[in-house]
């Protein structure tokens, strides 16, 4: 176990995972709130596809990642009304994209040299334990700024959510907010590629913020409890993935996640009777 | 229908309001004169005069699609007027938005919105500030916070269900509990867009008995979006009533008359008063329709039943 601890490689995950986590979690739970689950799921194929863009055309993987889920994201926005995307919209989008990521994949593996040729795979999969320091540097400091921005729009944007009509004319610029988290949605989407990979990354948004919805119906302490549930189940499955080389980290953040969502389903919801007594 | 020159019918005996208009001192909390509206290149209305003091209860009638909610939006300064002039508590539009509580159209919480009804009405005191509250920091002032949500709630009569999810409460407990979130910053001015849309009738009289109290009682100026006059018919010091173009302003005796309302419309229209003093209107060519079906088609100006 100890030993496991020392190791660089265990010691980066564990870092990024510590920022990428609660990040997943704070943007997961306005995704939930606000019904745009969908979008996070079109957004991990748009993070393929980015990535694989990047390294067809020789540049850093992370570079087409961001720009193209932040791009996205904004443009999703931009085409739905008031800054919700509508189903539709995102889904003739998704289709396209993946499209063209398929295309890109293709590029890439003709042309680049095969050295490399488990790129697509880690994309897809994810490899938090093959960051590198300075990778893991970036991963942290990209994942405090999505924490701090979604804690500074947090109430504006609640309030937009449940109540937009009002919101905006208390002259909360509702729109500009919507824009803004779809941003924050894509630059999260851009991390959460690197831990669980773009197929899996649609977990860490929504497990953790569906399990803390079920558990308290006050907003603010759901957003805490999901960032939080998203940290223990990350840093639980890194363990987990260390001691158990054959549970690739991936899989153990996507089984633990979904294995404490599941487990709120046991939860009787009677809380809101018993915080009405209290 | 062309346009209809504005009429304005207010007798010179004056009605019974406690503040009236034409007390020297008090200044009108929201005056227009001779506004006008245009959306999309259309003329909705224009000409409207109309002027609110400070406590009264004023119902916005009309036909469905004749701009009545355009009107609240003009108030709040989310569109402008196309002609004339709109004052609000002394200034324009959207200046003092912070004083006027707003209860759009409909809205209803999903059945799985798992949200406290004190947390809904906690944001129309906060919900515009930046950050999140933090755990310890300014205590005092999340005390007074949370004082204030409790004691507005109380005052809807909502302390019941106002801790439950907003998404399990029915209509009518929503309503109440949108109408303490519009109430929580003392506004002086409470625009509401149709709130008694989708209620039944029980829950439609004990929310304009609701509203007559928070008018009279708390002071505030109570302007009400309405497409049936009859559930807040007691209530009522003024009444507005918008045609295709033009628009009425007087007491509800004044304005919901057969000879008002036929010269608004220019067509013949009666009202009628039941035994129980509801009121009946009857237009022509249409037949009178039920309040309940608003959708049924009294579009045009010509035949509306503002109730039965």
């Amino acid at each position: 176990m100890t030993a496991v601890l020392t190791q660089t490689f265990f010691q980066h995950a564990l870092l990024a995972g510590t920022f990428i986590a609660p990040a997943c979690g704070l943007v997961g739970y306005f995704l939930v709130l606000r019904a745009q689950i969908f979008t996070g799921d079109a957004l991990s194929h748009v993070a393929f596809t980015g990535a694989m863009a990047a390294l067809a055309g020789g540049y850093d993987l992370r570079l087409g990642l961001f720009a193209a889920t932040v791009g996205v994201g904004l443009l999703l926005g931009g085409l739905g009304r008031r800054g919700r995307p509508d189903d539709v919209v995102i889904g003739s989008v998704f289709a396209w994209i993946l499209g063209l990521g398929a295309f890109f994949l293709t590029v890439y593996t003709t042309s680049r040299s095969a050295a490399r040729g488990g790129a697509g795979t880690s994309v897809l999969f994810g490899s938090i334990f093959g960051l590198s320091s300075g990778q893991t540097t970036l991963a942290v400091l990209i994942a405090a700024g999505i924490c701090v921005a979604v804690l500074l729009i947090a109430r504006p944007l609640l309030f937009a959510t449940l109540d937009e009509a009002v919101a905006a004319a208390r002259g909360v610029p509702t729109r500009v907010l919507g824009l803004a988290f779809l941003a924050l949605v894509g630059a999260c989407a851009g991390e959460a590629t690197q831990a669980v990979g773009s197929l899996l990354l649609l977990g860490l948004l929504a497990a953790p913020a569906g399990a803390a919805i079920r558990l308290t119906d006050r907003p603010f302490r759901a957003l805490a409890l999901s960032a939080a549930l998203a940290v223990a189940e990350m840093w639980g499955s890194l363990l987990l993935s260390a001691e158990a080389p054959e549970l690739p980290p991936s899989f153990a953040i996507m089984a633990t996640a979904s294995a404490v969502y599941a487990a709120t389903f046991l939860v009787r919801p009677n809380r809101a009777l018993r915080t009405a007594a209290a | 229908m062309s346009i209809h020159p504005t009429e304005k019918v207010r007798s010179d005996e004056g009605h019974a309001a406690p503040v009236s208009e034409s007390s020297p001192v008090a200044a009108p909390v929201l005056s227009l004169r001779g506004a006008a509206v245009r959306v999309g290149g259309r003329t909705l209305w224009s000409g409207v005069d109309l002027t609110v003091a400070t406590g009264e209860f004023t119902a916005v009638l009309g036909p469905n699609g004749v701009g009545k909610s355009t009107l609240v939006k003009v108030l709040l300064g989310l569109l402008p007027a196309a002609a004339g002039e709109v004052r609000v508590l002394g200034g324009a539009p959207g200046a003092h938005n912070g004083a006027v509580g707003y209860l759009p159209q409909r809205r209803s919480f999903d059945a799985c919105v798992r949200i406290r009804g004190v947390d809904v009405v906690r944001l129309g005191l906060d919900g515009d500030q930046w950050g999140i509250p933090v755990p310890g920091l300014g205590r005092a002032k999340r005390r007074a916070a949370r004082e204030r949500v409790a004691e507005v709630v109380e005052l809807v009569g909502a302390s019941g269900y106002a801790h439950r999810p907003i998404g399990q409460c029915s209509g009518g407990e929503q309503q109440r509990l949108l109408i303490a979130q519009a109430l929580i910053r003392r506004p002086q001015i409470l625009l509401l867009d149709e709130p008694l849309d989708s209620l039944d009738l029980p829950n439609q009289s004990a929310i304009a008995a609701l509203l007559g109290r928070i008018c009279h009682q708390e002071g505030v100026s109570v302007v009400m979006v309405a497409h049936d006059v009859n559930p807040i018919l007691h209530h009522l010091d003024r009444v507005v009533y918008i045609a295709e173009g033009g628009a009425l302003a007087g007491t509800p005796a004044e304005v919901i008359t057969s000879e008002t309302l036929t010269r608004l419309y220019r067509t013949p229209v009666e009202v009628l008063r039941t035994s129980g003093g509801r009121l009946v209107v009857v237009g022509q060519p249409e037949a009178p329709a039920l309040h309940s079906d608003r959708h049924a088609g009294h579009g045009t100006g010509g035949g509306h039943a503002a109730g039965l």
